[in-house]
């Protein structure tokens, strides 16, 4: 009797028991995310990297080079993989992508947090929200069919290329860079405006010298957010990009990225063939991009913590 | 120049950049809608598609779209529960708890095509499950569980330590507290971010090429035993979803009638977005009323 007692006094309760369980399933969901990260880094990397160790292809000349198909040899035995023309076109659509956007988000951003009435920021919030949800193929299916016979009209040749790309791509990045900039302006104290506005600024004074100043780091963030999103969408630019592998000439000629190139050819070649391995290898730089545009977004929120102190 | 005039000037000149955005924006839904909701008809959701012929349906793709979000859902929200009570509840703050959070960043900013293809690589390929609806829905989880996981902590921890305090104050174990207390006050955000996610996993496309598929195999909706692979509940056969036929029948175009289907498929992708993002005001709006007792 004693020792039973003794026992269920000293051993745990359910609610304790309960509690351990708790704890030790939702960690292990927790780790999973860990797990799952490094897998994704690690299996593509392992195969991204053999165009490199197993089928000889120099990593300079991979980068730089601007002849693509790794399924031929050049004189000296090395497959012909230079990936230049596909990192050059991601690079330009992005960052002219976000050239354009980015003006027009500060305006709505501005627009929305010190201009307008409340019912125009009960009209304008949801539509962003409407347009940050609208699928990448239906972007991707009205350039095809709107934008790209009206470059065809306008400047010859097939219409495809990196201008229909860039101003696709404008639609889907512009809310991204909106929505961010202004939960950035909205983070900027009132008493900030109100300090600019006693002193005898004009409102647009206190937007441009104040509350600009003040949001930088969280405005630089948010055009991170749409480069890097901009640098890795695939289906919309894959469908008005003309899918040649060519340096671009200019802004209506085809080309290709590394992400529409990844869409159109990774079911065409067989796993663990020279051609296979280098499109691997653009996926591992994608991946790298996007590590570095996290790394980008850190390092920017550091120095923003630092200079507001 | 007058600085009051520059003041005149700048609100202008940022009235008429919202105003062209603005009607870039409508016009942009003005036309899916115009084009494609003509084409709508019941007929339309309940036929199969044609490859090659004109007058396709697209019945297989939705439901294939429906089950995918169902499974994917199935799947990511008890993953993302237990990984946002962790990091919200549980975690201590030290460096394993920030790696944790770094990581959830960086699987977030992925891009999708990344994503699909390490579920290529490794589900389709490595576990050999091929392109199906089962390879489709963990690559979708990939893609919804860093989200949904900041979207719950985030929920978790604008509750107040009071609300904390109280059930611990009242003898209950923290899992009580979590189980009893918190869980139920963030209801209303991890149903509006749900809701939301579901949207963006619908109108997913450059994932599940590689890993749903391509293929839309003709379906027996009267065929339910999950093992045959006629039956729209089998989840080990490839299956095509709206998004992906509509990228599928541009880039091929071997259908005919290819801009019929995709601007009136496009609308309804558009609607299912526009109804989820209602539902997640509603559902959030609502909720919240009913569980805090406010007007």
């Amino acid at each position: 009797m004693d020792a039973d007692i003794k026992k269920r006094l000293l051993s745990p309760s359910k609610a304790t028991k309960q509690e351990r369980r708790g704890k030790t399933v939702t960690f292990i969901t927790a780790a999973f995310i860990i797990v799952l990260t490094f897998a994704i880094i690690v299996f593509i990397a392992n195969l991204g990297l053999r165009t490199f160790y197993k089928d000889n292809v120099n990593i300079w000349e991979f980068l730089t080079g601007t002849a693509w198909n790794p399924g031929e040899v050049d004189s000296h035995g090395h497959p012909i993989a230079g990936a230049a023309p596909m990192i050059v076109t991601s690079i330009l659509v992005t960052l002219l992508s976000a050239v354009i956007a980015t003006p027009f988000a500060l305006a709505i951003g501005v627009y929305m947090t010190e201009y307008a009435s409340k019912r125009q920021r009960q009209i304008l919030r949801p539509m962003i929200e409407l347009f940050t949800g609208i699928p990448s193929v239906v972007y991707g299916f009205l350039g095809l069919t709107i934008l790209v016979p009206l470059m065809r009209n306008t400047f010859g040749g097939t219409g495809f290329g990196i201008l229909p790309a860039i101003l696709v791509l404008f639609f889907m990045i512009l809310p991204t860079i909106t929505s961010m900039t202004v939960d950035a302006l909205k983070a900027v104290p009132v008493s900030f405006r109100q300090a600019a506005l006693a002193l005898g600024a004009t409102k647009w004074q206190s937007i441009y010298k104040i509350v600009f100043r003040a949001a930088l780091p969280g405005i630089f963030t948010a055009i991170i957010f749409g480069m890097s999103r901009a640098f890795g969408e695939a289906l919309a630019v894959q469908m008005v990009i003309g899918n040649s592998i060519l340096m671009p000439e200019n802004l209506v000629s085809p080309t290709s990225t590394l992400t529409s190139q990844l869409t159109s050819q990774i079911g065409n070649t067989i796993m663990g063939s020279v051609q296979n391995d280098a499109l691997w290898s653009l996926a591992l730089i994608l991946l790298l991009m996007s590590l570095f545009f996290n790394v980008l977004v850190r390092f920017i929120t550091k120095k923003g913590k630092m200079n507001g102190r | 120049m007058d600085v009051k005039k520059v003041d005149h000037l700048a609100k202008r000149i940022i009235q008429v950049m919202v105003g062209i955005v603005a009607v870039l924006l409508v016009l942009i839904i003005g036309y899916i809608l115009v084009t494609g909701l003509p084409q709508e008809s019941i007929d339309f959701l309940f036929k199969p598609s044609q490859a090659v012929k004109a007058g396709g349906g697209i019945r297989d793709q939705l439901w294939n779209s429906i089950y995918l979000l169902i499974l994917a859902l199935l799947i990511s929200i008890p993953l993302s529960l237990g990984a946002g009570i962790y990091l919200a509840e549980y975690a201590p703050d030290n460096k394993l708890t920030h790696f944790i959070q770094t990581l959830i960043e960086i699987l977030s900013s992925l891009p999708s095509i990344v994503v699909g293809l390490f579920g290529y690589l490794v589900l389709v390929i490595r576990f050999n499950m091929g392109f199906s609806i089962l390879s489709g829905a963990l690559t979708l989880t990939v893609f919804n569980l860093p989200l949904l996981t900041s979207n719950i902590e985030n929920a978790l921890r604008s509750v107040s330590d009071e609300q904390r305090e109280g059930g611990l104050a009242l003898g209950l174990s923290r899992w009580q507290t979590i189980k009893g207390i918190l869980l139920p006050r963030t209801v209303p955000e991890i149903i509006t971010g749900v809701v939301l996610s579901s949207g963006r996993i619908f109108g997913e496309a450059a994932a599940l090429i590689y890993t749903s598929g391509q293929s839309a195999p003709a379906l027996n909706y009267l065929n339910w035993n999950p093992l045959s692979p006629e039956s729209p509940l089998n989840v080990m056969r490839p299956a095509e979803t709206l998004a992906v036929h509509i990228w599928k029948l541009n880039t091929e175009g071997l259908t005919i009638d290819a801009d019929i289907v995709s601007a009136a498929a496009s609308a309804v992708l558009i609607l299912v977005v526009l109804l989820f993002n209602i539902l997640a005001h509603y559902l959030g709006n609502k909720l919240e009323r009913k569980l805090t007792g406010g007007k």
